[in-house]
């Protein structure tokens, strides 16, 4: 048999096993062949720094309050040699972390997935005093704002029907920069913040009131400090405004962190104490269909599936089973559309990287170490090293450089650049290193044209790594594999013409 | 952009073709190191009397590295080569000496420490096949015919002939341009001309892939070229399937003004710009020779070549 039906045969044979394997898990054993509903799950990181005395330390932070329409599915707390309990109080519950001794800057961490659930959030009444604590504004230094304070309340109360409304327009009003009253008000107090002065109103109004902390779940932030919003008892249930502006209601994406007068955060034994809240977005399989789905069943193809191994391992499965996808995908585009990249599979490992990185992160993180390797590369090109030599301070270079983006980074509160470091130091040593001699050989338009192509390829594949149903299909059905090895045997044996080729031969059909 | 209907028409022959259809029918990998390393080569011209150019000297280790300066002596016009290289690259000509310094064919003047630095990264195996490790071969300077003169800018032009099977099938004339820095490779913007391999006359000229009538540097017009001593050219050519046993390869050959044609160098996966060169396809000749009676394939060089210039 010629090597060509050889090569024919065996890759359709591969694809028929492979996807026949495929539609008997689909068909037989109801394996879902769509991914199903994505939910975004919020990772919120909460991070407590202060500066120890050198004594006994003890922090307590509030913790995050169930709420009907969020739900908590896993929390970590994390601080090296600090004790840690949780306590309840009054159904708010507090985490404490204690140590003898401990001196200079100090970091603790809790983190918490979310995720929010369909329906409204429903203010609990039960276990919120409803007394009210009517400000100490006595004396003649407070008279002005004695004065402008309930000047701003007559007029609030002749403008509105209940108190409902009347919360609104007084915090309408107090938030209005042309108000005098308000202006007043906002520069009597100098300790006092305006969500502390709106509370005082409310109090003298006979309003019970107090704040509500917590933080707005939006992606990719970091180092926020909580928010606050007011909650005010109108005689039967509690209601939500946002001091800043006098609207009703609970935004959706607003995760309370606290209610009451609590502090968040209490620190013995230290100063300059703060919480600061970094939020990221993922998302995740709303349920683990799969897994919950092949409970019962004994199929042994199913026994012997990924899901038999430990999650941990799983997770590491789930990469390696992408890698074969770029793989197919660098052989369709260099043999059949001919675009030029620096290395093979190059690509493959830079899409990986991104992967961990964030698509936008990771190509300026790669540009920028290409470009400042390129400059120190073509400095050691002077000084006459052995091509190994130079290859290894090639990668020290790339170490410095992605330890220093880091660190500069991290500084400036951009986290995401500390996942620079799943990027392949040494094949980003090696790509310098080609990229460099092809500066001298063939000049700087075919480096561009080189890494244009090289993270055309590289995007190309992250886009279909990180697809869900190509995620979800890998996962679910290894044995696509085999399709891939028979696609990629036949793609082998391709003799047509490449795209660029059509281009490039394209004046031999006019003449 | 073309249609594949229309290339396929012109019997263009695609890199995916070539590599399946030819390269790895008709050329043993166990050859490869024979034409990859071009010590070997020479060695092997030389001992079949194929010309080369004179080889002045080698240097494998690190160690000769620092008497280089013993080695180099007296010359004045030589040319640094990896044995291993690809694609021209790592290719040094020297093509005179000021004082302590050497000059490149472009003017530039380069001082010992930077030979010895160029040297240093042929070693390392910068420009070889995979960066493996490498030896340096020193040659006497290719002193091209006079014919040429007007064809070239600062550089030697060679002609490279594909060689099917023993048949000189396609062949053209490479000439450096000021854009190229005086090399012949045409993806660097040296030009391509198509010869007629009956007569050994221009057919047709490409730069980057496009066609032009002129030399971009001297002016000069292809239409009146002629190679001298074609046929004595072609069998040199033919002759070294002889030599190596490759099926389908790529000869280069240079005119030395006193030497006459010698064998540069050969080359296992010889490119298509051929075909651009020649606004001519591959297919239809390789295919023809792919269907030759078997006695044909053994006639001698000379034979061979007269039949496949009578053929086409």
């Amino acid at each position: 048999m010629s090597p060509r039906a050889q090569v024919y045969i065996l890759g359709l044979l591969l694809i028929i096993v492979g996807a026949g394997l495929a539609t008997y898990k689909s068909q037989v054993l109801n394996l879902p062949i769509t991914p199903g509903k994505y939910q975004t799950v919020w990772t919120i990181e909460a991070k407590v720094e202060f500066q120890a005395r050198g004594d006994a330390v003890k922090a307590s932070m509030a913790l995050p309050k169930t709420q009907t329409n969020m739900e908590v599915l896993n929390e970590i707390f994390s601080s090296s040699g600090y004790g840690f309990t949780v306590d309840s109080n009054n159904g708010n519950e507090r985490a404490t972390w204690s140590k003898r001794t401990a001196s200079g800057q100090q970091t603790l961490y809790y983190k918490l997935d979310v995720y929010q659930r369909q329906g409204q959030f429903e203010a609990s009444i039960d276990g919120m005093s409803t007394a009210v604590n009517k400000p100490d504004w006595s004396g003649t230094r407070f008279s002005a704002v004695r004065e402008a304070a309930a000047s701003l309340i007559e007029r609030s109360q002749q403008e509105s029907a209940d108190t409902e409304t009347f919360v609104t327009q007084l915090l309408r009003g107090f938030n209005d920069p042309d108000n005098i009253d308000s202006r007043l008000l906002l520069s009597g107090f100098t300790d006092n913040s305006p969500v502390d002065i709106a509370l005082g109103m409310l109090a003298m109004a006979d309003i019970p009131a107090h704040i509500l902390r917590g933080i707005y779940l939006e992606d990719d932030r970091s180092r926020l400090p909580s928010s606050v919003l007011l909650e005010v008892y109108d005689g039967e249930q509690w209601l939500v405004y946002n001091p800043a502006t006098g609207t009703k209601g609970l935004p959706s994406n607003f995760l309370i962190w606290q209610r009451g007068d609590k502090s968040l955060l209490d620190v013995e034994g230290g100063s300059r104490s703060r919480v600061r809240f970094s939020i990221l977005a993922n998302n995740v399989p709303a349920r683990e269909v799969a897994l919950k789905q092949m409970g019962g069943d004994q199929a042994a193809l199913l026994d012997y599936s990924i899901y038999s191994l430990p999650i941990e391992q799983q997770s590491i499965f789930k990469f390696i089973l992408l890698v074969p996808v770029g793989a197919l995908l660098v052989i369709f585009i260099r043999v059949v559309i001919g675009v030029r990249t620096a290395g093979t599979f190059m690509p493959v490992l830079l899409s990986i990287a991104f992967i961990q990185t964030s698509l936008l992160n990771g190509v300026a993180i790669f540009l920028l170490i290409l470009a400042i390797g390129l400059w120190v590369r073509s400095y050691l090109s002077k000084l006459d090293l052995l091509l190994v030599s130079r290859i290894a301070a090639v990668v020290v270079i790339v170490v410095i450089l992605m330890s220093g983006i880091s660190i500069v980074s991290y500084r400036l509160g951009i986290e995401q650049a500390l996942t620079i470091t799943f990027f392949p130091m040494v094949i980003i040593a090696w790509t310098i290193e080609h990229m460099s001699i092809l500066w001298e050989d063939d000049g700087p338009v075919e480096v561009l044209v080189q890494t244009a192509g090289s993270l055309a390829v590289a995007i190309v594949c992250y886009m279909a790594m990180t697809n869900h149903y190509i995620e979800h299909w890998m996962f679910n059905f290894p044995e696509l594999l085999l399709v891939l090895l028979g696609s990629i045997i036949m793609l082998g044996h391709y003799t047509g013409y490449r795209l660029s080729e059509l281009i490039r031969f394209r004046h031999m059909v006019q003449s | 952009m073309a249609l594949p209907t229309q290339l396929l028409r012109c019997g263009v022959l695609g890199m995916n073709s070539r590599n399946i259809n030819y390269i790895a029918r008709y050329n043993q990998r166990a050859l490869y190191p024979l034409v990859d390393d071009k010590l070997q080569t020479k060695l092997a011209a030389q001992k079949q009397n194929i010309s080369v150019p004179e080889l002045l000297g080698v240097i494998e280790r690190q160690w000769q590295v620092k008497n280089i300066e013993s080695l180099i002596g007296e010359w004045s016009k030589f040319v640094i080569k990896p044995t291993r290289g690809s694609g021209g690259k790592g290719i040094l000509v020297i093509t005179g000496r000021d004082f302590e310094y050497f000059l490149k064919s472009n003017g530039q003047k380069l001082e010992l420490k930077d030979i010895r630095r160029h040297i240093n990264n042929i070693l390392s195996g910068l420009y070889s096949l995979g960066g493996k490790p490498d030896s340096v071969m020193f040659e006497s300077l290719i002193e091209y015919d006079q014919v040429f003169t007007d064809y070239t800018y600062e550089g030697v032009p060679d002609i490279r002939i594909v060689v099917f099977k023993g048949f000189p099938v396609m062949a053209m004339l490479r000439c450096a341009t000021h854009a190229s820095d005086g090399r012949a490779n045409l993806h660097q913007g040296a030009i391509g001309i198509g010869l007629d391999l009956s007569t050994g006359k221009s057919l047709n000229a490409v730069q980057y892939n496009r066609p032009v009538s002129e030399h971009p540097d001297t002016g000069k017009s292809f239409s009146e070229l002629e190679i001298p001593g074609w046929d004595e050219i072609l069998v040199l050519a033919a002759g070294c399937f002889e030599m190596v046993g490759l099926g389908y390869m790529g000869c280069d050959i240079v005119l030395d003004r006193h030497a006459g044609p010698v064998i540069l160098e050969l080359n296992a996966r010889p490119g298509l710009a051929i075909q651009l060169a020649s606004g001519e396809g591959l297919m239809k000749r390789l295919k023809a020779v792919e269907a030759f009676e078997p006695e044909l394939l053994e006639l001698p060089p000379e034979q061979r070549v007269r039949f496949m210039q009578e053929m086409v």
